[in-house]
């Protein structure tokens, strides 16, 4: 948690223009992330993802993103150059997508796509490259890294794929990490698993992490800070051990939306939402 | 901070375990053993159709022999010696093991054995196709590729209409107009056939008939001259057979781009930083390469037996114009003989296109 922020994002808006009309899928967002984990949480669709990318400038047509400020570690993001945009991207920003199932590339050896993510950055033997894919695998504990790295992905299991995933994303050492949905994919005995690799490296690197996520939850005890999305827009800015003080109605919703263990046996709430908080 | 950074746990070994033991070449050869077997299936169920087809058709293969005019005797004779006296089952069996020795019968039009006529046509008809469907890969392929790149702009609309075209033409009229110009006009062609007059003689006399074909032929022999002519006849009817072939597959590379493009390996490419022509040429373009690999051999069996038209038009001696005369002569033992060497490649093509999966998708293997 240093004092510099390593990335400023400043009045984010991401619209689509379609010829059904025109959805704005973030509406005017605004925060810091430091080298510290900051959680973003809210219902599916309100922006979570739309966010993380229009941060590595991954919008895809129809899409367009605008912001008033996007700078990463003194660098304006929306200045750059594609060609120079892309050696950000991988280098010092890096993404874990949802399922590594699909966000794997199906016909490639897991070995070429972990020495790709090398060597589009660095002039690197190809040995070395090699020595670096084990290394990283090892890190993520993948216990047979010289098979895995021969193996095709559908030969991996889900939670083998992710730490793959993580590897691949986590190998040019970036300064900052977007975890997308990172284990909501994964079989419930794996999650608790994987997030602990990813925790560990994040930890002992020191980068910072964007971990989205719609589980309040898990984003509260594995994340320094929450901002909680609501159509679009951050309702709310919570350190995560501050929690239960939140103030916005759609965060206290969501938490009273949790059940408790050995709580009251009384059923759970039902969200509510209104269109004037967004 | 809860989740605590503890030891191995025993999912993971038990995960690893899952990466599949077995070796490759085991796996591969148990593949093609089963599609070997499936294609000889469809063989027996070909040779059925064809035989079924020379009983049930009304023609008289003894009478087309001997001719109206002859005795009785002579008749009965005759159809001893074809076997027809025989019962049904037996005359199948002899069918069978005739066509396993490359005995098709004798053409009423040629008077030579079908088998003969069909080794002389087929490599014409095999040189085309294959050249025409080379075209197609080497335009449609890249066409396609660029086209859903740049889905909904002004390449995309070009190409597509260029396709387009190429759909919606008649052969006969597109090889007619072709030769009009290129051959009538301006002259940078052969015209119909495979050789001029006069190379005719120096191909009878230069070049050893190694395979058939007049291309390989002629340049294995070191006659160049005839190779050089050779090529200016091929050259249209390959144009006018390769852009189907590149209208095909160029339609079809479009698609599967688009929807390669639209995966999310391929946004984890751009993640890691990966030149969008590599992310395009080599992450997308290698999975689309998979269903591709079954639309290049559908539209090379298809100018295998269906470039009728073209060989019509350009004169070219193939396979598809002998079967058309044998069909208006009622020649049915070329007609027959011929459809079951079309067959034959087009159940070595699949074969060809299924070890080609196994390359290309790992997953398959
Ligand atoms: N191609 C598109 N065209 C139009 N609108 C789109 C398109 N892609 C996304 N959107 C809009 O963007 C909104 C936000 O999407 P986003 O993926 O960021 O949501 P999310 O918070 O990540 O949800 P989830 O939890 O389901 O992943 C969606 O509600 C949708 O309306
Ligand atoms: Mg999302």
């Amino acid at each position: 948690m240093t004092d510099e922020p390593l990335l400023e994002v400043e009045n984010l808006r991401v619209r689509f223009e379609t010829s059904r009309g025109v959805t704005e899928a973030v509406r005017g967002v605004s925060f810091q992330v430091g080298r510290e984990r900051v959680g973003i949480v809210g219902e599916s669709g309100s922006g979570k993802s739309m966010t993380g990318r229009s941060i590595l400038r991954l919008i895809r047509p129809p899409g367009v993103a605008t912001a008033d400020r996007l700078m990463f570690s003194g660098i304006d993001l929306q200045a750059l150059s594609e060609r120079r945009m892309r050696a950000m991207r991988g280098r010092r920003i890096a993404m874990v997508m949802q399922d590594p199932k699909y966000s794997l590339n199906p016909v490639m050896r897991i070995g070429s796509q972990l020495v790709e993510a090398l060597k589009v950055h660095e002039r690197i033997s190809k040995s070395k490259a090699r020595e670096r894919a084990l290394q990283m695998l090892a890190d993520v504990q993948i216990r047979d890294p010289e098979r895995v790295l021969s193996a095709y992905p559908h030969e991996l299991s889900g939670g083998m794929g992710q730490r793959v995933m993580i590897a691949m994303m986590l190998i040019p050492s970036p300064d900052l990490l977007i975890a997308d949905e990172p284990t909501s994919a994964l079989d419930v005995t794996v999650q608790l698993e994987v997030l602990r690799i990813l925790d560990g490296l994040v930890k002992d690197r020191g980068m910072g992490l964007i971990f989205i996520s719609h589980d309040l939850r898990l984003v509260s005890t594995f994340c320094d800070r929450v901002l909680v999305m609501y159509l679009g827009k951050i309702v709310e800015e919570i350190d995560a051990s501050r929690l239960q003080d939140a103030e916005h109605p759609y965060t206290r919703g969501l938490l009273e939306c949790l059940p408790a263990i050995g709580g009251s046996h009384e059923p759970l709430k039902v969200l509510k939402r209104d269109e004037a908080w967004a | 901070m809860s989740v605590s950074q503890g030891a191995h746990d025993p999912a993971s070994a038990e995960e690893e375990a899952a990466i599949a033991g077995t070796g490759l070449l085991p796996r591969i050869a148990g593949r093609f053993g089963k599609t070997l077997f499936s294609l000889f299936v469809t063989l027996f169920g070909l040779l059925l159709v064809t035989f079924a087809i020379a009983r049930l058709v009304p023609l008289d293969p003894a009478l087309a022999v001997v001719g109206p005019r002859a005795t009785q005797a002579q008749y009965e004779a005759a159809r001893k010696e074809m076997g027809l006296d025989q019962p049904i089952p037996v005359q199948f069996v002899n069918y069978l093991s005739d066509v396993v020795r490359g005995d098709f019968g004798r053409s009423n039009l040629t008077s030579r054995p079908v088998i003969d006529d069909v080794r002389d046509a087929f490599p014409a008809t095999l040189e085309l196709a294959t050249l025409a469907t080379l075209l197609g890969v080497l335009l449609g392929v890249p066409a396609g590729v660029v086209s859903a790149v740049n889905q909904g702009r002004w390449p995309d609309h070009v190409l597509r209409v260029v396709g387009l075209l190429g759909y919606s033409m008649p052969v006969f009229w597109l090889g007619l107009i072709a030769l009009l110009i290129f051959y009538g006009q301006l002259g940078w062609v052969g015209g119909p056939g495979q050789l001029d007059v006069s190379y005719e003689l120096s191909y009878e006399l230069d070049v050893t008939a190694y395979t058939g074909s007049i291309l390989i032929d002629s340049a294995l022999s070191g006659a160049w001259d005839v190779f050089a002519n050779a090529l200016t006849h091929i050259a249209l009817p390959v144009f006018v057979l390769g852009y189907f072939s590149l209208a095909y597959i160029s339609r079809m590379t479009r698609s599967f781009m688009l929807e390669q493009l639209g995966q999310e390996y391929v946004t984890a490419a751009r993640v890691k930083g990966v030149p969008e022509g590599r992310v395009i040429w080599v992450h997308a373009l290698g999975n689309a390469m998979v269903p591709l690999i079954t639309v290049i051999a559908l539209s090379y069996a298809a100018l295998l037996e269906g470039s009728v038209l073209t060989e019509t038009v350009f004169a070219w001696p193939g396979l598809g114009l002998y079967i058309t005369q044998a069909l208006f002569a009622a020649d049915l033992n070329a007609v027959l003989g011929g459809t079951v060497v079309i067959g034959v490649a087009f159940i070595v093509l699949n074969l060809l296109s299924d070890l080609l999966y196994t390359v290309v998708d790992p997953r398959a293997r």
